[in-house]
């Protein structure tokens, strides 16, 4: 099916996420705005205005009631999002990097940057969803600095007692949500910057891309690596399709090159993986600058991506794509 | 130390317990206790102790005048008590070994007077000889080792060919067959300091090293031969393999205490920088210093080398090389010596090639060279090689292209050529034809177009044959092993000063022999980029590339003779002049540098080599419809290299039957590779198999481990708390209508 084009930003795309029953999806940009739109037209419902500085991270919790952002203006903000209303801020030193829910809702977790001489931290905040969201606590409930190589992606584990972060440096932890302790870390998940982490389903297993131009599967407990994707660009997005035993990767030549080169050469392409067998299945192109972020349809009927170009492409995938059988009959259970 | 029991070590208490041997031996000192200066003179006169005085200073005297100077002091002469008299002979010594060696050389055999000669030998060789061990000891006879096969991979059972992949720093040798097939032969890292070469008939493997280059054969690539040129930078072989020629752009210099030696440059090849090397023996043949080209360089002024600077006759009888301007040196192997003991002098000269041997011509000499052949003693005459020249136009003198055969310097054909800016000599590569590319000027000499002098080489007094042409030709190609040839010309207006983002357009246009008439246009391409013409080896499948530009890259792929099934361009007669030529296929390798057909012709190499620049270096592999087979990228690739192929050993009756039975070869093929084909997939569908199974097996453990934490935790399971909305729908569905009437 023809992609649904969804021009609301005007600078590249930094993040997008799906709500939990689909319907919404909203983006993030460098630009100042926060769009949301309805996945399955890709008609606009709203934006939320009032950063003042690049969006970088956003999330949305289960209930589709609250919504959280991290901007470069160093503050996390709570909305409401059916209102667009901002209901809560938390004020940083430095800007906030990576921002996510846990699973049901009551807590989230948050990155800010390591400039000026304040250390990068980790914040877990409570969220109080009691009454209309505006009598929050200002002060975070844990907060601890990770050590050595800075952390750029985070979220919730198994549960809101350890936190997964990936790092400049290609490391992979995982954290005691409450102390701070490193419990385990793979000093060589990858060999470069983490750029994207994102859980499966039922939290056990998680994808991370790295500018080390390979996605990679982790166990969550473990943090195993799992599986391994090798491809020849560098990476800034990874998605786990449910439904098909498929990984979604997207990436592209450095921002910084891409004028030197020709689009032919940057790849910025969305790339399907089989999952297990670790092969690739097919390309969607379509972008003309790096794909920055990728989100599955949590149904697993649709894919959104947003570039380096400023664009969100959301794709709705054919019939064809689920009744699909690359490999015949061998088709895990999930 | 001693072993302590309880294992330990002693305390060391002060300087006696230390063990300075080490030291000691390290820092021993070699007193000179050695005889060497002393020498045994024997024949000497026997004389009683009244002579003695006189003897001696007449002795000292002799060694004297022979520039060894000693006096009677240095002398002892052993003394029989018994008879009172002297044994007939004395010590000498001397103050240094070189003055013994001196004075053996000097006095040995001297006539001291009419009864007396001197017999001079070493102290320590007296005494050498004199404890010999006279048992004869049977000298051990070292073991033969079989060298491997250099041509065992021909030998392979599924016929595949090989080719070389260099990458940052490792060369691998890769089998090139069916996917289940196409697998490393071998692999070195390391194995090579600026790049890889195969020998003509793809016997050997030339690696280069500061020392110099190093050949390798056989299965598992093991070292053949070295040739000693430090910083060597390009390297030549002889068609046949038999000598290679090697350029460094430091002169040869011969250190003091060099290894010396037929395979080591000796003093007189100080200062040059090619050197002809034996590829059998190793041995140095002969140096010679490098004249750079008059030509300029296009680029302009930059004086440039020709390479190969050397150029050998088909048969590796002769090898030349040209003074431009000046002459022709042609030298004679294996000596290496002058041909004639002179060169050719030729006014103006500016290139010139070797007539290349076609397969009449091997087939022949093969006879001529098997024993007890019809009429061998008849053809004991020396083959003549045949090369071509040109000269530009000097003066009133017009530019003229010249035949000339060797060794007899007879010539066999020259023409005229005027208004002439540049010749090239293209031989076709059975020697049956040579193009001469004759770039020519107008008279104002604003304009240049081009004309083909064909000569037809085979045919009595060589007839020439001109084909005019408008444009700017670019390329040339002769369909190898046939009648046809390609051409890349253009008309525009960039053409010449290449910058980013110019493509020039060209066209493109084969050419073909009419049978018993003239050469004529097959078929033309107007409008294209392609800048580059691989014909297929064995003829027939050509390629046209577009390289060396930023924004196309694309290959062509053409099939001249699509409606026959015959390879070899045997063309029937009453069908459409130019009808046999099909576009097989297209296809696109971004920034490819180089291509390379296969030595069978049924594949194309392409890579993009990183020392060109550094977009997705990598190789590709396709077959001659244009489907790609194979593409790896790699970082940092350099080099990919088919090896090549020596001449088939099939007569020609036995390659028609061949072709003949061609049906049934290919029944044998197919039934293979279905087998194979099941096979492969079986073994896939297994491991996938396999893979999923694990899989399947984790997830199970993962969901059991979740739904226990979340029992723990108090959380009801989420799958379990989402209820499924049952939706029951009623459909009435009307499957007949009857309408009974009752009748009363």
């Amino acid at each position: 099916m023809r992609p649904i084009l969804l021009q609301g930003h005007e600078r590249s795309l930094t993040q997008i996420k799906y709500n939990k029953e689909g319907d919404l999806l909203f983006t993030a940009s460098k630009d100042l705005r926060v769009n949301v739109w309805y996945s399955q037209n890709g008609e606009r419902l709203g934006t939320y205005d009032g950063h003042n500085g690049s969006v970088w991270s956003i999330d949305v919790d289960y209930e589709s009631r609250f919504f959280i952002t991290g901007s470069a203006d160093n503050t996390l903000r709570l909305w409401s999002v059916s209102t667009g209303k901002e209901l809560f801020q938390w004020e940083f030193p430095t800007a906030v990097k990576r921002v996510a829910f846990s699973e049901d809702g009551d807590q989230i977790v948050c990155i800010t940057e390591q400039r000026m001489g304040h250390q990068g931290a980790i914040r877990v905040f409570e969220i109080n969803r009691s009454g209309n969201g505006t009598n929050q606590s200002k002060e975070p409930i844990s907060m601890f600095h990770p050590i050595a190589s800075k952390a750029t992606v985070c979220a919730f584990g198994l549960d809101t007692s350890t936190i997964i972060t990936g790092h400049e440096s290609g490391k992979v932890a995982l954290y005691d949500a409450k102390t701070g302790d490193e419990i385990k870390g793979n000093q060589r998940a990858h060999s470069d910057v983490v750029t994207d982490l994102q859980l499966s389903p039922d939290r056990s297993y998680f994808v991370t891309s790295s500018k080390d131009k390979t996605a990679r599967l982790h166990d969550s407990r473990t943090l195993v690596v799992l599986k391994t994707y090798p491809t020849e660009t560098p990476l800034n997005s990874a998605a786990i399709a449910p439904t098909r035993p498929f990984v979604l990767i997207g990436g592209g030549q450095e921002a910084m090159n891409v004028t030197t080169t020709s689009a032919r050469q940057g790849k910025f392409e969305t790339r399907f993986w089989h999952k297990i067998f670790e092969e690739e299945l097919g390309r969607v192109k379509g972008h003309f600058g790096p794909i920055n972020t990728l989100a599955v349809h949590p149904s697993g009927k649709s894919y959104a991506s947003g570039g380096e170009d400023g664009f969100v492409r959301v794709h709705h995938f054919d019939e064809s794509y689920f009744r699909a059988k690359p490999y015949g009959d061998i088709e895990p259970i999930d | 130390m001693a072993p302590v029991p309880n294992g330990v070590q002693p305390q060391i208490n002060g300087d006696e317990e230390i063990d300075f041997t080490d030291i000691e031996e390290k820092y021993h000192v070699d007193y000179d206790e050695s005889f060497e200066n002393v020498i045994v003179v024997d024949g000497v006169p026997i004389i009683d102790k009244t002579k003695l005085e006189r003897l001696l200073t007449k002795i000292a005297k002799e060694f004297s005048k022979k520039g060894v100077s000693i006096t009677p002091e240095n002398i002892s002469m052993p003394w029989n008590d018994a008879t009172g008299k002297s044994k007939g002979y004395l010590f000498v010594e001397l103050n240094t070994p070189e003055d013994a060696t001196l004075a053996i050389a000097a006095m040995h055999g001297f006539q001291f007077d009419a009864k007396h000669q001197f017999f001079i030998n070493r102290f320590t060789d007296i005494e050498k000889y004199a404890n010999m061990d006279e048992t004869y000891v049977e000298p051990e006879i070292e073991e033969f080792k079989p060298k491997e096969h250099l041509r065992s991979w021909l030998a392979d059972p599924h016929g595949r060919d090989q080719y070389a992949t260099y990458r940052n720093e490792d060369v691998a040798i890769h089998w090139h067959g069916k996917p289940s097939q196409s697998e490393i032969a071998y692999e070195k890292p390391g194995w090579t300091d600026l790049y890889v070469s195969f020998s003509p008939l793809g016997t050997l493997l030339a690696t280069i090293h500061r020392q110099g280059v190093r050949l390798w054969g056989g299965p598992s690539w093991e070292p053949y031969q070295r040739f000693a040129h430090p910083f060597v930078k390009l390297l030549d072989f002889s068609p046949c393999e038999n000598y290679l020629v090697t350029w460094s752009n430091d002169p040869i210099v011969v250190r003091e205490g060099a290894e010396q030696g037929p395979m080591y440059p000796s003093p007189e090849d100080e200062g040059n920088s090619l050197a002809v090397w034996d590829i059998k023996t190793g041995h140095l043949l002969r140096t010679f210093p490098v004249i750079p080209s008059e030509q300029g360089g296009p680029e302009g002024g930059r004086k440039q080398m020709q390479w190969p600077a050397l150029k050998w006759s088909a048969d590796d009888k002769y090898v030349a090389r040209v003074m431009p301007g000046q002459q022709i040196s042609v030298y004679e192997l294996p000596s290496m010596g002058l041909l004639g003991k002179k060169s050719v002098k030729i006014e103006g000269v500016v290139d010139f090639e070797w007539c290349p041997m076609g397969d009449k011509d091997r087939d022949e000499e093969a006879k001529a060279n098997a024993p007890g052949g019809k009429g061998s003693a008849a053809k004991k005459v020396e083959r003549e090689n045949m090369l071509a020249y040109w000269t530009p136009e000097v003066a009133n003198q017009p530019a003229r292209v010249t035949l000339m055969s060797f060794p007899s310097r007879s010539i066999l054909r020259s023409k005229n050529l005027f208004n002439v800016t540049e010749c090239k000599l293209y031989w076709q590569n059975q020697g049956d034809f040579l193009c001469v590319k004759v770039d020519r000027h107008t008279k104002t000499k604003k304009s240049i177009f081009c004309n083909l002098e064909i000569f037809r080489v085979r045919e009595k007094d060589f007839p020439v044959e001109v084909v005019e042409l408008k444009d700017t030709v670019t390329d040339f190609s002769w369909e190898p092993r046939g009648e046809r040839f390609a051409i890349v010309s253009s008309n525009d207006p960039n053409l010449g000063n290449s910058g980013p983002g110019i493509t020039i357009k060209t066209d493109v246009s084969f050419f073909q022999l009419e049978r018993g008439r003239n050469f004529k246009l097959l078929k033309s391409l107007p409008a294209r980029t392609s800048n580059t013409i691989r014909w297929s080896p064995r003829g027939r499948h050509v390629v046209l590339a577009t390289m060396g530009s930023t924004s196309k890259s694309e290959l062509e792929f053409w099939d001249l003779d699509f409606n026959s099934d015959d390879i070899g361009g045997q063309r029937k007669d009453g069908q459409e002049w130019g009808s046999g030529i099909q576009l097989l296929g297209v296809a696109d390798h971004y920034a490819l540098t180089d291509l390379e057909w296969d030595p069978s012709g049924r594949y194309l190499g392409t890579s993009a080599s990183v020392w060109r620049h550094s977009h997705e270096n990598g190789y590709a592999i396709w077959d001659f419809k244009g489907q790609e087979l194979l593409k790896v990228i790699q970082d940092r690739f350099k080099q990919f290299l088919w090896r090549p192929r020596p001449r088939t050993l099939l007569s020609k009756e036995q390659q028609r039957q061949i072709r003949k039975n061609l049906r049934e070869y290919s029944r044998a093929f197919e039934e293979e590779d279905a087998a194979e084909e099941s096979n492969v997939s079986a073994e896939l569908i297994a491991h996938r198999r396999r893979l999923v199974d694990e899989w399947n097996a984790w997830r199970a453990r993962c969901r059991e481990e979740l739904a226990e934490e979340r029992a723990r935790l108090g959380k009801q399971d989420e799958e379990e708390k989402e209820e499924k909305e049952e939706v029951q729908e009623w459909v009435d569905e009307i499957i007949e209508q009857i309408e009974e009437e009752v009748v009363e």
